[in-house]
């Protein structure tokens, strides 16, 4: 016990004597905790406003439907002729099927085309009664139900066309007014619409062009609500019409085994889906997003054990007094081990306990139910696992970065650590020949860095990871620049997304940015002496201040280039084999703009290093050259 | 003041340096003047503290004084720019220190290049120099060792080569032997006395009465002036081990 409270007591005093240091660290891995607490929190956050929205609109358990359909099915989709009409039977089978509670429908649906705002989508609309129905009866945010010549809008949909109650709008050439605005729990918002006509929702799959679709098949399509009246009258004959039947079960639970059970592989049979379907489509935004910090947070990781490492590794540099006192007064090369180790731990832990707090927090900022479900996110619950998983990977970050440098000063000669020796540079015999060629700034650069190797690869290594990850976020722009509907998402959720890249990218960059100061001060304290060494024998000021500058922005050209082609590419096949995703309907960023980025990195990196290597090189030569003899 | 004012390749008039403010002003140097002519071995003694090696460093160029001038060659160094006074050192001032200040990671002949290649010469160049020099520190065979596999008499040799491959105007040696052993301090002397014989300007500062017999002149200082200057009959040359004692 009184051993424990010692490395206790140690680690505390040393990091409030280092506070500027311990803060930083503190950020470092908060950074990675806090995102990897949103992508966790985020899949459970987002289903609240689904359950609100099912709650207000009395929700289905499963909906069922029928269409228009073939006599035979064939292997071209393009050979499929649409020829019988929808066996309304089967949906009322399904309505008096044991363990139905309560249905509402079956209500006829038309497909037709959509005029508003200058703006043309195909829509799925749906004839209603005036009168509420028990099970599904849509929630208007706006306006009122349906009346003849009156049309109701999917609330995601209304918003992505820009319509409000009271504007025109027409449907096969005929006009209607939009009368109100409702959202729905029997149908994922727009433009993830369940299809009731044969329907797609993104881009063609593989090299289909558009002629090549079967004839009829509906884009994209957004859900109306009419009356039945106004919704027969559309259809430009009964047979081509479509029924839906909404159903309550007793066990909302079994609405998956239910749809099992009652699906067949007929081309009359009813089509069903389940609330846990519906679910699952309305919350795809929250899956992707969870995606994109997931991969942030990872990234953030390693990026903040890069931090970690140098940070270390700069301070056990500066302990090295220390562990000699420790050793010398009987402490064990473990329980020195533990002290160091202890330290980071405890900032681990408390960078564990603030990502946990930020992420859970801020993650409702993320989980916006968009235009089409009610309702906020409110605050997510925070799971063990959530807590468990998170704590690890702080601890993990902490331990990795620490354990060599702790390792090797337990291990080290206790009168080698008296006399504060500085740790021997390593020799890298064939870059020092190769630098003899090279002109003075060049020649001091390479040989900096030919001594710390290890710091050189965690430079390039922290560069190509945020490269790699400035990479995929250009891709994903790209992705929701090009054509946001036909890949799925309405404006508001492109916000969204665009929100979470935004986010993870400016903690990734701020982190990078952190990491490239301090390596180059690491770089520019671990030099000082070989540094006043080179001014004193003929070096100018500028010259090693360009050495300390060039030995960051050479790592950094090596690691943006790795970053740019390989990493990126690397990083962007894991998602796509991590999501399942469709790497074809991705552009991948053009070779000037991956130029443009490796441009960009060496510009930022040396600006960034300019001026801790500007003081390095300016150091007074000889105060550094009498402390040796001190 | 010295017969060398007249031909000095070094000269300081009223040389300060100061460090603190107030209350808490140090004078590490007050108002020094000293000529070194071409090919002289001055020996500056003292006791720790006196301002010694701060007279070096504004002699080399390293420090900057807070009065006063330094000239070297005739031209005025105390005002003159970082980049200025770099190249001044690069080609007209060697340094030996008493810690060595070799460069762990080099070995010894990639130590003694650096200079030349910092002031610009050919690799090939640099390296024939550095080949030569060793040879006459007498350790040719040494070339390849890092630091770390010298003794410290070997290490001040590399370092006196260093020290000498731009073929400076001035060497400026720090304690030169202050970290040696008797045996040590006795081959860089030797060096020193060959430096000395070939007409090498040299500055060396010792609190050694032994070391500074070796010169043509000694300078005592206590508290940053000088308080003594005597001229040595004889120099340095022939049996110098004998002459100070360390000689078996």
């Amino acid at each position: 016990m009184g051993r424990i409270l010692l490395v206790g007591r140690l680690a505390v005093r040393d990091l409030r004597r280092r506070r500027t240091e311990a803060a930083l660290l503190l950020l470092a891995i908060m950074a990675a905790t806090t995102t990897l607490t949103l992508a966790l929190v985020l899949r459970d956050a987002a289903s609240d406003p689904y359950q609100s929205t099912r709650e207000a609109a009395n929700g289905p358990d499963v909906v069922a439907s029928v269409s228009p359909h073939p006599s035979t099915l064939t292997a071209d989709p393009a050979d499929l002729v649409i020829d019988q009409p929808a066996k309304l039977s089967g949906l009322e089978e399904l309505a008096s099927a044991p363990g139905v509670i309560g249905h509402s429908g079956p209500y006829p649906v038309t497909s037709a085309e959509l005029q508003a705002s200058g703006r043309t989508s195909d829509v799925q609309a749906v004839g209603r009664d005036a009168a509420p129905a028990s099970v599904d009866q849509p929630k208007l945010t706006q306006g009122s139900w349906v009346s003849d010549g009156g049309v109701v809008v999917e609330a995601a949909f209304a918003n992505t066309l820009d319509v409000r109650v009271g504007d025109p709008v027409t449907l096969d050439g005929r006009s209607f007014e939009v009368v109100g605005v409702a959202v729905t729990a029997a149908m994922p918002p727009y433009p993830a619409a369940s299809c009731i006509f044969p329907c797609m929702s993104g881009a063609p799959p593989g090299d289909l062009t558009d002629a090549e679709l079967p004839q009829g098949l509906l884009r994209n399509p957004g859900l109306v609500w009419l009356t039945q009246a106004d919704a027969r009258s559309l259809a430009p004959d009964p047979e081509s019409l479509a029924y839906v039947v909404n159903l309550k079960l007793a066990d909302p639970d079994a609405a998956q085994a239910f749809v099992d059970a009652n699906s067949a592989e007929r081309p009359d049979a009813p089509g069903l889906t389940s609330s846990e379907n519906i679910l699952e489509d309305a919350t795809e935004l929250a899956r992707d997003a969870q995606i994109l910090l997931s991969i942030g947070a990872w990234l953030l990781g390693l990026l903040a054990v890069a931090s970690l490492s140098v940070l270390v590794g700069g301070r056990m540099a500066d302990q090295t007094r220390r562990v000699g006192l420790l050793k010398a007064v009987g402490g064990t090369p473990s329980l020195v081990a533990a002290v160091l180790l202890a330290e980071y731990v405890l900032v681990a832990i408390v960078a564990a306990a603030a990502g946990l707090a930020i992420g859970s927090l801020t993650a409702p900022l993320l989980t916006e139910s968009g235009a089409g479900l009610i309702g906020s996110a409110g605050t997510p619950s925070m799971t063990m696992s959530t807590v468990g998983l998170v704590t690890a990977v702080a601890l993990g970050v902490a331990v990795v970065a620490t354990v060599v440098p702790a390792v090797r000063a337990a291990r080290s000669s206790t009168v080698d650590a008296l006399a504060d020796s500085p740790r021997p540079p390593r020799r890298t015999g064939w870059l020092i020949a190769i630098s003899a060629r090279l002109p003075v700034p060049l020649l001091l650069a390479l040989r900096v860095a030919a001594r710390r190797p290890r710091r050189v690869v965690l430079a390039v290594v922290s560069t190509a990871i945020t490269i790699s990850g400035i990479f995929v976020a250009l891709v994903l722009n790209a992705f929701l620049t090009a054509e946001p509907l036909v890949n799925g998402y309405n404006g508001a959720q492109v916000d969204l997304l665009r929100q979470v890249i935004l986010v993870v990218m400016g903690i990734l960059l701020c982190l990078a940015a952190v990491n490239a100061i301090f390596i180059t001060w690491a770089t520019v304290v671990d030099n000082r002496h070989s540094s006043a060494l080179a001014r004193a024998l003929g070096a100018t000021p500028r010259e090693v201040s360009a050495a300390l500058a060039a030995a960051q922005v050479l790592p950094a050209l090596v690691g943006a280039v790795l970053g740019a082609f390989p990493g990126g590419f690397a990083l962007f096949a894991a998602i796509i084999a991590i999501t399942g995703g469709d790497s074809d309907r991705a552009t991948l960023p053009s070779l000037w703009q991956r130029l443009a980025v490796v441009l960009a990195t060496v510009l930022v990196v040396a600006a960034l290093t300019a001026v801790p290597a500007r003081l390095g090189g300016r150091r007074p030569v000889t105060e550094t050259l009498q402390a040796e003899l001190a | 003041m010295s017969d060398a004012a007249d031909t000095s390749v070094l000269r300081a008039r009223g040389l300060r340096k100061e460090y603190g403010k107030g209350q808490g002003l140090v004078r590490a140097l007050d108002g020094v003047d000293l000529d070194i002519g071409a090919g002289e071995t001055v020996a500056v003694m003292g006791p720790s503290g006196c301002g010694k090696s701060t007279l070096l460093h504004l002699l080399g160029g390293l420090d900057r004084p807070s009065g006063g001038e330094v000239s070297l060659n005739g031209r005025r160094i105390d005002d003159i720019g970082e980049k200025a006074l770099a190249r001044m050192r690069r080609t007209a001032v060697g340094f030996v220190f008493q810690a060595f200040h070799l460069m762990q990671e080099l070995t010894a002949i990639e130590n003694v290049e650096l200079s030349a290649l910092l002031a610009g010469r050919s690799p090939r160049a640099a390296r024939r120099r550095a080949e030569e020099l060793l040879e006459q520190v007498g350790l040719a065979d040494r070339a390849r060792f890092l630091p770390s596999a010298l003794s410290g008499g070997q290490r001040q040799r590399v370092a006196i080569a260093r020290a000498l491959s731009n073929e400076p105007l001035l060497v400026l040696a720090d304690e030169p032997t202050g970290n040696l052993d008797s045996a040590a301090t006795l081959d860089v002397l030797r060096l020193f006395e060959g430096l000395h014989e070939s007409g090498q300007t040299l500055v060396i500062v010792t609190h050694d009465a032994r070391i500074a017999a070796t010169a043509d002149r000694m300078i005592s200082m206590r508290d940053g002036a000088f308080v003594d200057e005597t001229r040595l009959t004889g120099g340095t040359t022939g049996q110098l081990g004998a002459l100070v004692g360390l000689a078996d």
